[in-house]
């Protein structure tokens, strides 16, 4: 038996469900800071009047404190510098402009709202399409015609082919802008040491060493000088990923002080400046053969990356990430890409779970269905026409596929939903005037991926390898150090699991440490579906390297080969005997009885695993049932059923948990979801009465089959899943949408396909009609 | 985002509550019940006022009572308290048929009736309620007690003809003739949002025909009313699909919409016609 | 105006007496001023539900009360809802159904789940989903909250 592959209870509940979990903003300060903020999209900042006494910060205080400016080498990527407060401009609604600190929370709010600031406003622009024409107002100077970056790819073949091909089908998808919203929004709290000079920052970070990282580059710190904590985080979904400028100020403001200084973001400061994404335009061809095979792809792909680049990934990564991996779980070797990051007068964007695949997916699904169409075929089987099925397989952005299982994964989502009964009751619902839907999304999902990767994007900082430190204690305890932060995903149990297995101990004897900058090693922390395959992956290589030597040491006390030795059960034993050890036993002679190992062994039991992969694709078909109510144009998904592969699975439970979650966010993203600017560049939907994510009654019910494809890139074999529910349901939830009112004319090619959007679709094919 | 400052009395009686708002109310003073509604704005500072006169404590607003002729429901009185019939009439039903769609079970267990009323958000399902039926609000204040018709009540998108000093002390619905058939029905984004659109209707049956119809349309304009268009469609007429399509007609043609960023004028009117066909279907199903 | 009143917040059976400015909030009298912070702040505008806190026997909003107006009421927090070490069934269950991940939204769900099964033991199914769209989870995609609710209310009728 083993720990891997069993759904146990996870470590981190105990403490989280006592209300004992301890969070940034659980901690007390002496001084409490409130941001002032710009309350226009565009101008030129005159003048800041605070009042008497108050301690306030602005840009002129922060002497010799560099911009934010993340660096990509590669798409003629201009370089935009962030000021951490606005300097002589402010870009967009939310702005930092300065700092007010005071005794307690209320009391920074009382003077910030009595701060008045002169701005000059200019005019803004926030489409990413508008920002494009000639004559738009220009957001950065460094940045013409405001693109930041741009890609281009074009294969070798591309033309020929799609000269020669017997139909071209063109899909023009909007994705609207949106907001990742953790329950918890973004925190941190920063205390001066007088005794080292040294500040610790706790917040509420995805990657506290890259964060430490950056702000002693902007601040010219010496990396010993800060401690980063990242305590329990309150879900990140990639908006903690990215560099907060607040930090960059309660360190400064903590150092300036020398004494403790804290902030807790409220839910409208989240929605206004938290960071946005998936605001995206693409227009997406596909020239197709008689069979309806898919020959070749065109895209052009514009992503509006609001004001500034964000730290660590740059804008490049919606859509470049865009770019690469359009083609999806498809065949098709012929491809042609435009892809251009557009500064505009919004907030800034940074990656949301699934980072722009959500957006692909559901505009690679729409032509795929388009298609269908077009030769009069079902969706199903135009997917099973042009799924990839003989791996590896290299993509024509040279991606290579790892085993997979596209095609099984559609036949068992198609077996599992029984289409004909669906379409049956579709049928006689329609009679009834009741509009329901059955739409299928086929994807990849590509995670755990290295280094090599980042750099193919031309990234200066390159996230790719974890470093896991494994440490058997005197006790016969055991502590895992990792450089992954894990905000929610069930890292710590399923580690444990891991190494487990590999010392023949159980879980609860395990500890994982991660989330500080002076225990764990330097990682990269927890994003991008990454932290089971890479950390998980290290943390193999720790524990084997940790068993190899608690074999050795037990070979000498038992006075048996090596090869006899087995670990299990908490003892080291030799096989086919009765002669034990305990395990805490070999332990306790590493530490204090290394004379007896005569210079063999070294001390110690503590083994370190490094671990950068090349990447290994996840995959899944979803599907989602709805019920279209054409008077009002509300969607209800009835129900939703995956067929799911992420290779071995570590721990079921946590790993349905991860889908599931992903699934419910891909249907707020699909029907909910959309931070909106007026005209002058003002939020719209600031609060959670505005900005809806989903509440239990928006979800339905999820069904999941697993296939266990494992992966030969990933020592565990297992792939990662934390996207895979947030990238396929969009895509399934629109195209069941357009299922559902097929009989109207009608296609919606946007997300959120709201009601609203829906009904005016509906009304204009009336109106035709 | 925290409140500003403001002082905050505790009146234990009514004059003595009165006695202070007539103090309080020049100087920016607001009289805080359930809080639901108003605690977001100022937590927001949209709202910012100096003195708080909660009346939490203020004996006997608790209470709900009933003449035989209406339903006298107190100031204090939470919305929970309708999860249950409170009277014996059809009107109990009514009342706890909408209650359901109030908000969350916790806003319910602190938001009052009447302060939704006096905070007259347009898609309130209370001030629906009330205009719909005709309430009578009961306005009090050191210069003596008032009552307001519901349809002069309402003013605007959260504004009402209470006075700044004037408390509403309590709202009175009337009983509904036993023989009453009602239906309500709202639309919005998620479970437990504003409304978009509310309709509540009720009316007799005479002879097989409806008579007495009040049709009441909420969230759609800047405060609920009555369509009498509506009503003159459903009067005299037999219940089905024909007469209540050209009584959601009327409505939506009758009907000056709001717009805002997820509902434009068209929308809204699609929403207006769902919202009071449906409300129709359900009182004769 | 930022005149603070001295009160004496009851929560979990013990008496925080503190001074509080009339405009301070429940939630952040309970988390800041006594030091209970098991009770998560996630909007402060009523909407999500991080917040709920049973007071006199009712779930409700800890956002939208001010902590004067709680002076001298039972309040109950996450702090106090296990005996002991024993788990309440709610918080068992949460844990065997994978009802939480990050966990920050759960003190909300399990004082809201808690709060209505205390006072309406046999609501229905339909009822209780009504109950627990409440409250805003952005982990679990909420199925897993909703079979432990179930699962635990069953287990709260035993007794």
């Amino acid at each position: 038996m083993t720990w891997v592959g069993r759904a146990i209870r996870r470590l981190e509940d105990p403490a989280l469900i006592t209300g004992q979990g301890r969070f940034t903003a659980d901690l007390p300060a002496v001084h409490w800071v409130r941001f002032v903020r710009s309350p226009v999209a565009a101008g030129k900042l005159m003048k800041i009047s605070a009042p008497k006494g108050a301690m306030v910060i602005a840009a002129a205080e922060l002497k010799g404190v560099k911009k934010i400016t993340p660096m990509l080498h590669k798409f003629n990527y201009k370089p935009v510098g962030q000021p951490v407060l606005a300097e002589s401009m402010v870009r967009f609604t939310g702005e930092l402009i300065a700092a007010v600190a005071a005794a307690s929370e209320e009391e920074a709010e009382d003077i910030a709202d009595q701060i008045e600031l002169s701005i000059d406003e200019t005019t803004p622009v926030t489409d990413a399409h508008a920002a494009l024409k000639a004559g738009a107002p220009q957001v950065h100077a460094e940045a013409p015609g405001n693109v930041i970056l741009e890609g281009k790819v074009k294969t070798p073949d591309f033309d020929a082919v799609w000269k020669n091909a017997h139909k071209i089908v063109k899909v023009e998808a909007r994705s609207r802008r949106q907001n990742a919203t953790p329950m918890e929004a973004r925190s941190g709290h920063a205390v001066y040491d007088p005794s080292n000079g040294r500040v610790t920052l706790t917040c509420t970070t995805q990657m506290p060493h890259l964060t430490r990282t950056a702000i002693c580059d902007v601040l010219g710190l010496p990396e010993s000088d800060l401690r980063v904590i990242a305590p329990d985080v309150g879900g990140g979904f990639g908006q903690k990923m990215s560099l907060a400028s607040e930090y960059v100020v309660l360190v400064w403001l903590a150092r300036k002080l020398k004494s403790s200084v804290a902030w807790t973001e409220d839910r409208r400061e989240n929605l206004i400046a938290g960071f946005h994404s998936r605001d995206q335009h693409i227009t997406l061809e596909g020239a197709f053969d008689t069979n309806a095979k898919l020959l070749a792809l065109k895209a052009d792909i514009i992503s509006n990356i609001g004001a500034y680049s964000c730290f660590p990934t740059t804008c490049g990564v919606e859509p470049l990430m865009a770019m690469a991996e359009m083609p999806g779980p498809y065949d098709v070797q012929q491809y042609a890409c435009l892809a251009r990051g557009v500064v505009t007068n919004t907030c800034t964007m940074a990656p949301y779970r699934g980072v722009s695949r959500p957006v692909i997916t559901f505009t690679l699904e729409r032509l795929m269905d388009k298609a269908a169409r077009a030769f009069a075929i079902d969706p199903i089987d135009i997917r099973r026409r042009n799924l990839v099925d003989k791996f590896p397989y290299k993509s024509a952005m040279g991606l290579e596929y790892d085993d997979a299982s596209y095609k099984e994964t559609l036949e068992m989502a198609v077996k599992a939903v029984d289409v004909p009964a669906f379409r049956k009751r579709q049928k006689e619902a329609r009679a009834k005037g009741r509009h329901l839907g059955i739409g299928f999304a086929t994807f990849s999902e590509r995670t755990g991926y290295g280094s090599p990767a980042f750099a193919a994007r031309g990234m200066e900082i390159t996230p790719g390898w974890e470093t896991v430190i494994v440490s058997v204690d005197p006790s016969g305890f055991v502590e895992a150090r990792i450089g992954s932060s894990p905000h929610g995903q069930g890292l710590r149990t399923t580690l444990a699991q891991i190494i487990a297995d590999e010392i023949g101990i159980t879980p609860e004897m395990i500890k994982v440490v991660h989330g500080d900058t002076d225990r764990a090693p330097y990682g990269w922390g927890t994003f991008a579906s990454r932290s089971l395959v890479i950390s998980g992956g290290a943390t193999l290589i720790a524990a084997q390297k940790v068993r190899a030597k608690l074999i050795k040491i037990a070979s000498h006390m038992l006075e048996a080969a090596p090869d006899d030795i087995v670990l299990a059960d908490g003892s080291a034993k030799v096989a086919g005997t009765d002669r034990t050890i305990p395990i805490a036993r070999l332990a306790r002679e590493a530490y204090t009885q290394t004379h007896r190992f005569k210079g063999e062994i070294e001390p110690g039991l503590t083994e370190t695993g490094h671990y950068d992969p090349p990447g290994t694709f996840s995959n899944a078909c979803h599907v989602a049932i709805v019920e279209v109510d054409v008077e009002t144009g509300h969607v209800k998904v009835e129900k939703f059923v995956v067929a799911e592969d992420a290779g071995r699975i570590i721990n079921p439970m946590i790993a349905d948990g991860q889908v599931h979650g992903g699934i419910a966010q891909g249907i707020g993203n699909a029907l909910f979801e959309e931070i909106i600017y007026d005209e002058n560049g003002g939020i719209l939907t600031a609060t959670l009465a505005d900005y809806l994510p989903p509440t239990a009654h928006e979800i339905p019910p999820i069904e999941l089959h697993h296939i266990e494809t494992p992966s030969v890139n990933s020592i565990t074999k297992a792939k990662g899943l934390g996207e895979g529910g947030c990238i396929g349901a969009p895509a399934a939830v629109i195209s069941a949408i357009n299922d559902a009112l097929s009989t109207f004319g009608v296609e919606i090619d946007e997300m959120p396909a709201t009601p609203q959007r829906i009904r005016a679709a509906l009304r204009n094919a009336e109106k035709t009609a | 985002m925290k409140p500003a400052p403001f002082v905050r009395h505790v009146p234990k009686t009514l004059e003595e509550a009165l006695k202070i708002l007539a103090e309080v109310a020049p100087q920016d003073g607001r009289v805080l019940a359930g809080g639901q509604s108003l605690v977001p704005i100022m937590a927001f500072r949209l709202a910012k006022p100096a003195h708080l006169v909660d009346i939490n404590e203020v004996a006997g607003l608790d209470k709900m009572t009933s003449d035989g002729k209406s339903l006298a429901i107190g100031a204090r009185v939470r919305h929970a308290a309708f999860h249950k019939s409170v009277v014996d009439n059809p009107l109990g039903q009514l009342l706890s048929e909408v209650a359901r769609h109030i908000a969350h079970y916790p806003i319910r267990m602190r938001g009052t009736f009447c302060g939704s009323l006096a905070h007259a958000d347009p898609a309130s399902e209370w001030c629906l309620v009330a205009a719909t039926l005709d309430a009578i609000l009961v306005a009090k204040s050191t210069r003596g007690e008032r009552t307001i018709a519901a349809k002069v009540f309402f003013a605007g998108i959260m504004s009402t003809a209470l006075a700044e000093d004037e408390l509403l002390a309590e709202a009175r619905l009337p009983l509904l003739s036993k023989d009453t058939i009602f239906g309500f029905n709202e639309f919005s984004r998620r479970a437990g949002d504003f409304a978009m659109a509310a309709s509540l209707v009720t009316y007799r049956l005479q002879a097989g025909k409806i008579a007495e119809a009040r049709v009441g349309i909420g969230g759609a304009e800047s405060f609920p009313r009555r369509v009498v268009e509506a009503e003159a469609a459903l009067n005299g007429k037999t219940p089905g699909d024909t007469v209540f399509r050209a009584a959601a007609e009327a409505t939506a043609k009758a009907i000056d919409p709001l717009e805002d960023h997820q509902t434009n004028a068209d929308y809204r009117r699609d929403l207006v016609r769902a919202v009071v066909r449906r409300a129709l279907e359900q009182s004769a199903s | 105006m930022n005149e603070k009143t001295a009160i004496t917040l009851a929560i979990n059976g013990r008496d925080h007496p503190i001074t509080v400015e009339p405009r301070r909030t429940l939630a952040d009298a309970i988390r800041e001023d006594c030091g209970q912070t098991g009770t998560h702040i996630g909007c402060e505008h009523g909407i999500c539900g991080a917040c709920t806190v049973i007071v006199d026997g009712e779930p409700v909003r800890s956002c939208l009360m001010f902590a004067v107006q709680a002076d001298g009421k039972k309040i109950r927090t996450i702090e106090g809802l296990a005996n002991g070490d024993k788990l309440h069934p709610m918080q068992q269950a949460f844990m065997d159904h994978h009802g939480l991940q990050c966990g920050f939204c759960t003190p909300g769900f399990l004082m809201l789940a808690v709060g209505v099964l205390e006072r309406e033991p046999e609501i229905g199914d339909d009822d209780l989903l009504d109950v627990l769209a409440s409250n805003l989870c952005r982990c679990t995609g909420y199925q897993n909250i909703i079979k432990a609710v179930r699962a635990a209310a069953k287990e709260m009728r035993k007794g």
